[in-house]
């Protein structure tokens, strides 16, 4: 094995790009990423490069996406499907622990957290700021969530820097994208010009050193020209952006406009339906509930996603105390964009622009701030500030 | 120790199609341990053995069309302690609720060779349209997994946990692609109450709402949704007025599809 050094940079071929795959097994990671299913792009287990969604592309708006095929062989020619990397970490359902009745008592079994070391392979930019996000949310506080850390040991973060943006990205006006600042372990970026197919490759830790030094010889040097030339990829791509939100005094706008006609405005479109909070990377919303069997013997209790979208989750006393759709909205918007900051000293949103392109109605937050920002102050007369 | 007596469980059937009582039965691996928690003491659809009221508990599948229901239904009430509605017939009318936008004697003329035999109402009705109702399980048919979750609540004197949420969580939590947004499909899972599991999106199809109305559903924005994605009026009608026609806010889209085609 040849030692490989962080800050490395080589240059892998389209050709040998198995072989970074090939490593990746060989040193115990189930590798998850990128696949074609039922016309999206989504992240699941992957058995080999055949297959990443190759010579495919997504077109994506306010309440729209389509795969279409490309004019070339892109492997990572597309940006991000509808399922962040968040359900690997976080479960959409999952028991945590099992009570026993029993002589005098009653005995609890955590349930154990299993599996093999996971290599999420095509992170963007975006996506390894929500887990950033995420990392605050589940670990940052007095007590860390134990499935949600255990996960997340051991999981190896291999980037791709965007070669092309989205239509409903927004990355650069959240400063998180698309280019790979920190975070990963390694960090590719896709060259389809000049040259033949390949990779840029750069060892971003010591686990990402540790792989890479396992295929020395599917590497070569890299020159000036392919760091410049993956810089001017970036480039392009943070000059392309489907959207842009300004968010200078963003959560001060929004807290000094709680009851402006926008929030009126969009919960007439809102439909309560929970999918941008489902498919925002950092969310992280759950409810718990007690399974018992039958016999009132044995209990599980089972945590599951859910929403501030949904009536029952604010239920107290028999009551909702956000009853309305409006007042459900903007306590999603008010709290990602502006008490974020507070709760966790960073935004809630990190620009992937999958709350847009999966709302069925495309409902688009971009457009809603940018309303509330072109007219400050606004009341609505009638129900200022009524839930 | 004398065991306690078990609370006596009874099935009736009013005008329905028998597939939620199939549902009790379809619990094949957990029905022995029922069996063994309540006394399923009437409960025709399994056994023509029956045990006299009152009962502790009484599942009711099925719509009010005849006068012999109406009468029925208030009887089966005053035997039980606690009545819980299972499906969309019993919940919102049923399929056979369609009667009660259209007329009645027309149906009986065109589908009976002897029209005089029949004996009906002009509508179908919700059970709770004439008896108060303590629980309503929703679905056509309902889930093996919500009646077993009630049975279980009742059993240890907790609330069901049966949330109102909509069928795109069921779906978002089960890692489904968006049929809507990925193929345009229309799909009423985001006016609709979760609970199946999201089946019919599990299978690339868009859901036909058989759960009847999530707990705050947008029916002014669904049907201009469901315009946007190119259903023509009768269309929209059709999907609201399915299984669930006359719960409140199906009732309500279904109307106002049909004064948009009028406009």
């Amino acid at each position: 094995m040849v030692r490989a050094e962080v800050g490395d940079r080589r240059i892998l071929s389209r050709s040998a790009f198995p072989e970074l795959f090939h490593a990746l097994t060989e040193a115990g990671y189930q590798v998850i990423g990128p696949t074609v299913r039922d016309g999206a792009i989504v992240y699941d287990r992957l058995r080999s490069v055949a297959d990443l969604p190759e010579g495919w592309t997504d077109r994506q708006g306010a309440g729209q996406y389509r795969l279409e095929r490309r004019n070339d062989a892109a492997l990572f020619g597309y940006t991000v499907g509808p399922a962040s990397w968040k359900k690997f970490l976080f479960p959409a359902r999952e028991r945590l622990w099992t009570a026993t009745k029993e002589e005098g008592g009653f005995s609890v079994r955590a349930e154990p957290v299993e599996g093999p070391p996971l290599a999420f392979f095509g992170m963007r930019a975006c996506e390894l700021a929500a887990l950033g996000v995420t990392d605050r949310v589940f670990q940052g506080g007095p007590v860390a969530d134990p499935g949600y850390s255990a996960r997340r040991a051991r999981v190896l973060r291999i980037a791709v820097q965007c070669g092309q943006s989205g239509g409903t990205c927004f990355c650069v006006s959240m400063g998180t994208g698309p280019g790979v600042r920190a975070g990963a372990d390694l960090v590719l970026t896709e060259i389809l010009t000049h040259g033949p197919h390949r990779f840029l490759l750069e060892v971003a830790s010591e686990a990402g050193a540790a792989v890479v030094g396992r295929i020395p010889s599917a590497l070569a040097a890299a020159g000036a020209e392919d760091t410049e030339r993956a810089e001017a990829i970036v480039a392009a791509t943070a000059a392309s952006m489907g959207r842009t939100m300004p968010t200078e005094g963003l959560p001060e706008l929004l807290r000094g406009n709680l009851a402006h006609p926008r929030w009126e405005d969009v919960a007439r479109r809102c439909l309560s339906c929970t999918n941008c909070t489902m498919v925002c990377p950092t969310c992280f919303c759950s409810s718990h509930e007690e399974v018992p069997d039958l016999d009132g013997r044995t209990v599980e209790r089972w945590r599951h996603w859910d929403s501030c979208f949904n009536l029952a989750f604010t239920e107290l006393h028999g009551q909702s105390v956000r009853k309305s759709g409006l007042s459900r909205y903007r306590q999603w918007l008010t709290h990602k964009l502006g008490t974020w900051h507070e709760q966790f000293g960073t935004s809630g949103c990190v620009g992937c622009g999958r709350c847009i392109t999966w709302c069925p109605v495309g409902i688009d937050l971009t457009a809603e701030v940018a309303a509330i920002r072109a007219t400050p102050g606004a009341v609505t007369p009638k129900a200022g500030g009524k839930t | 120790m004398p065991t306690p007596p078990r609370p006596k469980l009874a099935v009736w059937k009013f005008a329905s199609c028998d597939g939620c009582q199939l549902s009790v039965l379809d619990c094949e691996d957990e029905l022995l341990a029922l069996a063994d928690k309540v006394e399923i003491a009437n409960f025709r659809e399994a056994s023509s053995a029956v045990i006299d009221g009152p009962y502790d508990l009484s599942l009711v599948e099925g719509s009010v069309t005849t006068p012999e229901d109406e009468r029925r239904i208030k009887e089966v009430r005053a035997q039980s302690r606690v009545l819980v509605t299972i499906g969309a017939c019993a919940t919102a009318g049923g399929i056979q609720g369609l009667r009660n936008f259209a007329d009645v004697d027309e149906y009986r003329r065109v589908v009976y060779a002897h029209p005089e035999y029949i004996q009906t109402l002009a509508t179908s009705t919700p059970i709770a349209d004439h008896v108060p109702v303590d629980f309503e399980l929703r679905g056509c048919p309902i889930s093996k997994a919500q009646l077993l979750e009630l049975i279980s609540a009742y059993l240890g004197g907790r609330a069901p946990n049966l949330p109102n949420e909509s069928v795109c969580i069921e779906c978002k939590r089960r890692g489904n692609v968006c049929v809507v947004v990925a193929k345009g499909t229309p799909c009423l899972g985001p006016v609709t109450q979760a609970g199946c599991g999201a089946i019919c999106p599990s299978f690339h199809r868009g859901c036909y709402g058989c759960f009847g109305p999530q707990g705050s559903p947008n029916v002014p924005s669904m049907l201009r949704h469901l315009h946007d994605l190119g259903m023509a009026p009768p269309a929209v009608q059709r999907v609201f007025r399915t299984f669930n026609p006359l719960a409140p806010a199906f009732k309500s889209a279904s109307e106002a599809a049909t004064s948009d085609e009028e406009r």
